[in-house]
C-alpha cells in the first residue's frame, strides 16, 4: 500500500520546460504546486561547471545527462508485422532525465511554427485537393491557431532572452529576418548572435541564389540579459558545447537559468527529485484524477493526492503514463480507432558535408553555439508550391554547425581510408576547411496510420509494467521531401565555392540507432474531435478534465522546425486557460 | 480594582520591570513591529536560528570563534529553556552590557559591544517582538570552549580592555541620514564585528575600523572608502549590494551572503541608503604595497585564468554586472588577506538570492581540478592583475584546503 501524502492543489509530473512553466504560472495563481521529477536535481555550478562541462566523452559519447536505459527503455520495430526489440543504448533520440529535462541539454534553437502548420490538413487540402495527400497520412489541424499562440510564443522568447532578427512584425516584413514567419507582436528581446565565417559565407551564397537567409533564433545569449522574472543570463562565449551538454556559464536559456530561481522562492511550490511517477490515479468513475502514485529510490510507494494533474514528461513518457493509467482509449491501427498512441512522429533530417580548399578557407568550426547559424525558410511547411514535387511538408535548411568538437568532428572526403596515417592526414587537412552542419536539413515528419505507440506484449520494466513499443518507419512522402531539400541545400554549398559536396540523404528504413533529433512528437495529440485526439485545444484530456498533458506529445504531426518554442507556447496557452477559465469552473472546457 | 491588583501581583512575581518609558507589552503593535525590524537589522536569526529549522530563535547554531565553539542560546519566550522568565532588565543587560541573567559575562560572539549603541527603548521593543515568537523547548549547551577559556571570569579583563558601553550619540555636524547610517552600522547591524581587525584577544582595533578581518574561514574585506577597497564604489552601488547581494562589481557569498539574505535585503530603502552614505564617509588606507609577484607564476596563473575563468569573469576581469564579479573592484579580491579568494577557488561559492536579485549564480569549485600550486598561481594572477593585492603562496592554499575539511562539531 502506498503511503499517502497530504493533498496538494496541483501535482506536476516532470520538471522540465513545460513542468517549470506550468508550476510557475499555477503557483503564481496562488495554488499549492508539487512537482515530482524522476531524475536528479541539477544546478549549473555543481552539475556542469566550466571545469568539465565541455567533456565530449562524458556527455556526448557516454550520455551523462540522459535517462539510463537500465531505468526504463522502449521496444522498437519498423513495421507492424515485425517483433519489436528493446533499445539498450540510445540512438535516434535522447530521452531526457532530471530537473530541467531536455531544457538542460538542448541547443536552444527557438522557433515558431508557421500559421499554416496549425491548420495543416485544411490548408493542404484546400490548396492541392484531398487526393494530393497519401491515403494513409493522418495529419490533422491542431485546434489552436498561430494567432492564439502568438502572445505565448512572445512570453517564452522574452523569458529565454531569445537572440534573433524579426522578419515580420505585425505584418511588416523586415530585411534580415525570416520573411515567411507569422506576424510577431514585437522584435526578439536580444539581437542575433554573431555568425561565424561558414554561416556568413552561406548567407552570401544563399542571397546570390535568390533566397532570404536569416540568423537562426537562439536561446544562447548574444549579450547579458535580465528576463521578466528578474533572472539574469550571461553572454554566450561561443564554446561549442551546447547540445548534449549543460551550459557552464548561465548563457543558455534553460529552466534553471530562466524560471527555477523565481519558482523556488515561492512558498507554495515544492519539488521532489529522484521520484518516478508510476500511475495517475482515477476515482471510481474513471473520469476524475485523484493524484499520482510515485516510487522513490528506496522503492517505497507514495500517493500524492491532488485536485489537478499536469502531465509534463517527455513525449513518450506522457503516452506511457496515459496507457498505464487507463486514461483514454488506446490507439488501434487496424481498426483506426482509439486516441492514445496515434499520430506519433519524429523528424526527417539530413546533412551535406562540403570540402573547401584549405589554402583559402579557414572556418574555425569550434567557434559555435547550439543555435548559431544562418538558415533559409523557402522550403519549409507550405512556403513553396508542392504541386510539381509530389510530396507535402518541408523544413528549414541552414549552415547551423553547432561545434567542432574533436571526437565528432573529423570530416574526410569519400574514399579516405577509415583509419591509419592517410585518415589522420585527411582529418588534419580538412578540419578547418570542411563544413558539416549538424542537422542542416531540418525536415518535417508527417503522421501515418501505421506509425504509433502502444504497450509491448512481451518486454516489461523493473516494476513489471509493459514497455512502450515504437512502430515507426519513413514513408515515401518524407523520403521525397528530404531528397528535394537536400539537393537545394547542396546547391548553396556549391555556390559558396566548395570543391566537393557530399549529400547524405535520409533514407529508409527508419534507423533507431542513428541520432536525428530528440523531437519525438505526438501520441497524445490535441485536436477538435475526441475520437481522433486525446486532448482538446487547451491540452485538457477529453476523458479526465482535471488532467492536462503538455509537451510535444500534443503535436498532431511534426512540422519542419525545432519544437521547443511551440511546446512552451502551448504550455503558457494551457496555463492561461486553466487560470482564466478552469479554476473558476473546474470541468471540461470544450464540449466533446 | 481587584483586577488591577492581580495584574500587579503577576508582574511582581515575574519581576517584570515597570519602567514607564520603555516597557512594551504585547498589546503594543507599534513596539512589536519596531522590535521585529530591529531583530532583522541586528540579524539575530543568523546565530539564534538553526538554518532550515522550523523553530525561529530556538538557538543551537554553533558559532566558530578564534578560541573555539560557542552555541547560540534559545531566545524564544520558553519559560524553561528560553528567555520567557527573564525580566526586561535582565534582557537589556544581556543585549547591551554582555551580562547573563546571573550576572556572568557573555562572550563577545554575542556582539553586545555593538548592541550597546542601541537605546533602552530599542531593546525593549526587541523584547516585545521576541515575546510574540512561538516558545520552543530547546535546552542549549552554550559554552563549548576549552579550558581555561570556558571560564567566563576571563571576560572581566576583556570587557575592561575592549568594551565601551554607551548609546549612540548623533554627530550634530552631520546630516540626519549620516547619523541614521552610523547608528545602524555601529549599532544593530554590527558591521565591525566581522569587518574591523581584531587584537589577539579578539577585541576591535578601533583605529582600523572596517578595514577588514578574517573569521570563520572567510575574509570580511576592507569596506572603507577614501583610499580603501571601496574607493571606486558609489554610495548607490553600496546600497544596491546591501539590498540585493549583487551590484556592478561584486556578489555576496558565504557569511555576507547570509547577512544580506537574512538582514540587509529586508531593511527599508532609506535605512540602506543611510548605511551606504555613512560607509562612504568611512575613510581607509591604501592597500599595502605588494612585492612584485614571480613572473613565471603570473604566466601560469594567467593561462589558467584564460582557460577556466574568462567564460564568466571575461578577459578583462570585469565580469557581468549583477551576475559575475568584477575582479578589479570586488573588495574581497583587493583585501590583503586572501582567505576568501582561495576558499572560493577551492570550494566554489553560492551567491545570495534576494527578491531583487533572484538569479544567485554560483562560482564552481576548482579544488578537485587544480593542485595547490595551480590555485596559488591563478589566485596570484587575479590579485596581482586585477586586485593589486599580494601574491598567494602554495602553502597558504594548502592550509586553506586543510582548514576546509569537515569538522566534527
Amino acid at each position: 500500500m502506498p503511503r499517502k501524502l497530504p493533498a496538494t492543489d496541483v501535482v506536476i509530473i516532470g520538471l522540465g520546460w513545460t513542468g517549470s512553466i506550468m508550476a510557475y504560472e499555477l503557483a503564481e495563481a496562488g495554488l499549492a504546486v508539487t512537482a515530482i521529477e524522476r531524475g536528479p536535481w541539477r544546478n549549473t555550478a555543481t552539475d556542469h561547471p566550466p571545469g568539465y562541462a565541455a567533456d565530449e566523452l562524458r556527455y556526448r559519447i557516454r550520455h551523462e545527462l540522459f535517462l539510463r536505459p537500465e531505468q526504463t527503455t522502449f521496444t522498437f520495430r519498423n513495421k507492424m508485422n515485425q517483433t519489436a526489440l528493446p533499445i539498450r543504448s540510445w540512438g535516434a533520440f535522447m530521452p531526457p532525465n532530471g530537473v530541467g529535462g531536455g531544457g538542460v541539454h538542448w541547443n536552444a534553437e527557438t522557433w515558431r511554427f508557421l500559421p499554416s502548420d496549425f491548420v495543416a490538413r485544411t490548408h493542404l487540402t484546400e490548396r492541392y485537393g484531398a487526393g494530393f495527400l497519401p491515403g494513409d497520412m493522418t495529419i490533422q489541424d491542431w485546434g489552436v491557431t498561430y494567432d492564439d499562440l502568438e502572445p505565448h510564443y512572445d512570453r517564452f522568447e522574452y523569458l529565454c532572452g531569445t537572440s534573433g532578427q524579426a522578419g515580420n512584425i505585425k505584418g511588416q516584413i523586415l530585411d534580415g529576418g525570416n520573411p515567411f514567419e507569422g506576424p510577431r507582436s514585437r522584435a526578439y528581446p536580444n539581437p542575433p548572435q554573431e555568425q561565424p565565417f561558414g554561416a556568413t559565407l552561406f548567407a552570401k551564397a544563399a542571397r546570390g541564389v535568390g533566397y532570404k537567409p536569416f540568423p537562426q533564433p537562439s536561446g544562447n545569449m548574444s549579450r547579458a540579459y535580465q528576463n521578466p522574472l528578474g533572472i539574469r543570463l550571461g553572454p554566450c562565449t561561443y564554446c561549442g558545447f551546447c547540445e548534449w551538454f549543460g551550459c557552464g556559464n548561465y548563457s543558455k536559456a534553460t529552466p534553471q537559468t530562466t524560471i527555477l530561481p523565481a519558482l523556488l522562492r515561492k512558498p507554495n511550490f515544492s519539488a521532489r527529485d529522484n521520484s518516478e511517477v508510476t500511475r495517475i490515479n482515477l476515482d471510481a468513475s474513471g473520469k476524475r484524477a485523484t493524484g499520482v502514485t510515485f516510487v522513490d529510490t528506496d522503492g517505497n510507494e507514495w500517493e500524492q493526492p491532488a485536485e489537478l494533474v499536469i502531465l509534463s514528461a517527455y513525449t513518450i513518457f506522457n503516452v506511457q503514463l496515459l496507457l498505464l493509467s487507463g486514461i483514454g482509449k488506446p490507439y488501434d491501427p487496424n481498426a483506426n480507432s482509439g486516441v492514445v498512441g496515434r499520430n506519433f512522429t519524429h523528424q526527417t533530417t539530413s546533412d551535406v558535408v562540403s570540402f573547401f580548399d584549405p589554402a583559402k578557407f579557414v572556418f574555425n568550426p569550434f567557434i559555435a553555439s547550439g543555435a548559431i547559424g544562418t538558415c533559409i525558410d523557402e522550403f519549409n511547411g507550405d512556403n513553396f508550391d508542392h504541386g510539381p514535387h509530389g510530396f507535402v511538408g518541408g523544413g528549414y535548411i541552414g549552415q547551423v554547425q553547432t561545434n567542432g568538437r574533436p571526437i565528432e568532428t573529423a570530416p574526410v572526403p569519400p574514399g579516405t581510408p577509415r583509419w591509419g596515417a592517410q585518415w589522420k592526414k585527411a582529418v588534419k587537412d580538412n578540419y578547418q576547411s570542411a563544413l558539416k552542419p549538424g542537422t542542416g536539413v531540418h525536415g518535417s515528419m508527417y503522421s501515418y496510420r501505421d506509425v504509433y505507440l502502444d504497450l509491448d506484449t512481451f518486454y516489461k520494466d523493473r516494476f513489471g509494467r509493459p514497455l512502450v513499443r515504437i512502430t515507426m518507419d519513413f514513408h515515401d512522402n518524407e523520403i521525397k521531401q528530404n531528397k528535394f531539400l537536400t539537393d537545394r541545400f547542396a546547391e548553396i554549398f556549391q555556390a559558396m565555392g566548395a570543391r566537393q559536396v557530399v549529400k547524405e540523404y535520409r533514407k529508409g528504413p527508419y534507423d533507431i540507432t542513428k541520432y536525428q533529433t530528440t523531437h519525438l512528437c505526438g501520441g497524445a495529440i490535441m485536436g477538435t474531435d475526441p475520437s481522433t485526439s486525446a486532448l482538446n485545444r487547451y491540452l485538457q484530456n477529453w476523458d479526465v478534465p482535471n488532467l492536462f498533458v503538455s509537451g510535444a506529445s500534443a503535436f498532431p504531426q511534426n512540422p519542419g522546425y525545432n519544437p521547443t518554442g511551440t511546446v512552451a507556447a502551448l504550455a503558457y496557452w494551457a496555463a492561461a486557460a486553466i487560470r482564466k477559465r478552469y479554476l473558476k469552473n473546474p470541468g471540461q472546457l470544450i464540449d466533446g | 480594582m481587584a483586577r488591577i491588583q492581580t495584574i500587579a501581583v503577576v508582574l511582581g512575581v515575574l519581576g517584570v520591570g515597570m519602567n514607564v518609558c520603555c516597557a512594551a507589552g504585547p498589546q503594543d503593535f507599534a513596539a512589536v513591529e519596531r522590535g521585529r525590524y530591529l531583530v532583522v537589522a541586528a540579524d539575530c536569526g543568523s546565530c539564534h536560528t538553526l538554518p532550515g529549522s522550523d523553530h525561529s530563535f530556538a538557538g543551537d547554531r554553533a558559532i566558530e570563534t578564534p578560541f573555539g565553539y560557542l552555541a547560540a542560546p534559545n531566545i524564544t519566550p520558553d519559560q524553561q529553556t528560553g528567555i520567557g522568565s527573564w525580566t526586561d532588565e535582565q534582557f537589556d543587560a544581556a543585549v547591551r552590557q554582555g551580562r547573563s541573567r546571573n550576572g556572568a559575562r557573555l562572550y563577545p560572539a554575542m556582539p553586545f559591544p555593538y548592541y550597546s549603541r542601541m537605546s533602552r527603548q530599542d531593546v525593549s521593543d526587541i523584547r516585545a517582538y521576541l515575546n510574540t515568537i512561538e516558545p520552543a523547548n530547546n535546552a542549549v549547551v552554550v559554552n563549548r570552549l576549552p579550558f581555561p577559556l570556558n571560564l567566563r571570569s576571563a571576560m572581566i579583563v576583556w570587557d575592561a580592555l575592549y568594551f565601551t558601553p554607551g548609546e549612540f550619540r548623533p554627530d550634530a555636524s552631520k546630516l540626519a541620514e549620516w547619523n541614521r547610517g552610523a547608528y545602524l552600522v555601529q549599532g544593530p547591524a554590527h558591521c565591525g564585528a566581522c569587518h574591523t581587525p581584531k587584537t589577539f584577544l579578539g577585541g576591535d582595533k578601533t583605529s582600523e575600523f572596517l578595514r577588514g578581518y578574517t573569521l570563520q574561514g572567510w575574509t570580511a574585506p576592507d569596506i572603507t572608502s577614501g583610499q580603501g577597497a571601496l574607493r571606486d564604489w558609489s554610495a548607490d552601488e553600496i546600497a544596491t549590494y546591501l539590498e540585493s547581494g549583487h551590484n556592478t562589481y561584486a556578489a555576496a557569498a558565504g557569511l555576507m551572503g547570509e547577512v544580506i539574505e537574512l538582514s540587509t535585503s529586508k531593511l527599508t530603502d532609506s535605512d540602506i541608503k543611510a548605511m551606504a552614505a555613512y560607509l562612504k564617509d568611512v575613510s581607509g588606507a591604501p592597500a599595502e604595497g605588494s612585492p612584485a609577484a614571480d613572473q613565471d607564476i603570473l604566466a601560469a596563473g594567467g593561462a589558467i585564468y584564460q582557460d577556466l575563468c574568462v567564460a564568466c569573469h571575461r578577459r578583462d576581469g570585469h565580469g557581468v554586472p549583477n551576475m559575475f564579479p568584477n575582479l578589479a573592484e570586488a573588495a574581497t579580491v583587493k583585501t590583503a588577506d586572501p582567505t576568501s579568494v582561495v576558499r572560493v577557488l577551492l570550494q566554489g561559492a553560492q551567491t545570495a538570492a534576494t527578491d531583487r536579485e533572484r538569479t544567485a549564480p554560483a562560482m564552481p569549485a576548482f579544488g578537485w581540478q587544480l593542485n595547490d600550486a595551480q590555485i596559488a598561481a591563478v589566485a596570484t594572477y587575479v590579485r596581482d592583475h586585477f586586485g593589486k593585492a599580494p601574491a598567494v603562496s602554495e602553502a597558504q592554499v594548502k592550509n586553506e584546503r586543510v582548514a576546509r575539511e569537515p569538522i566534527d562539531l
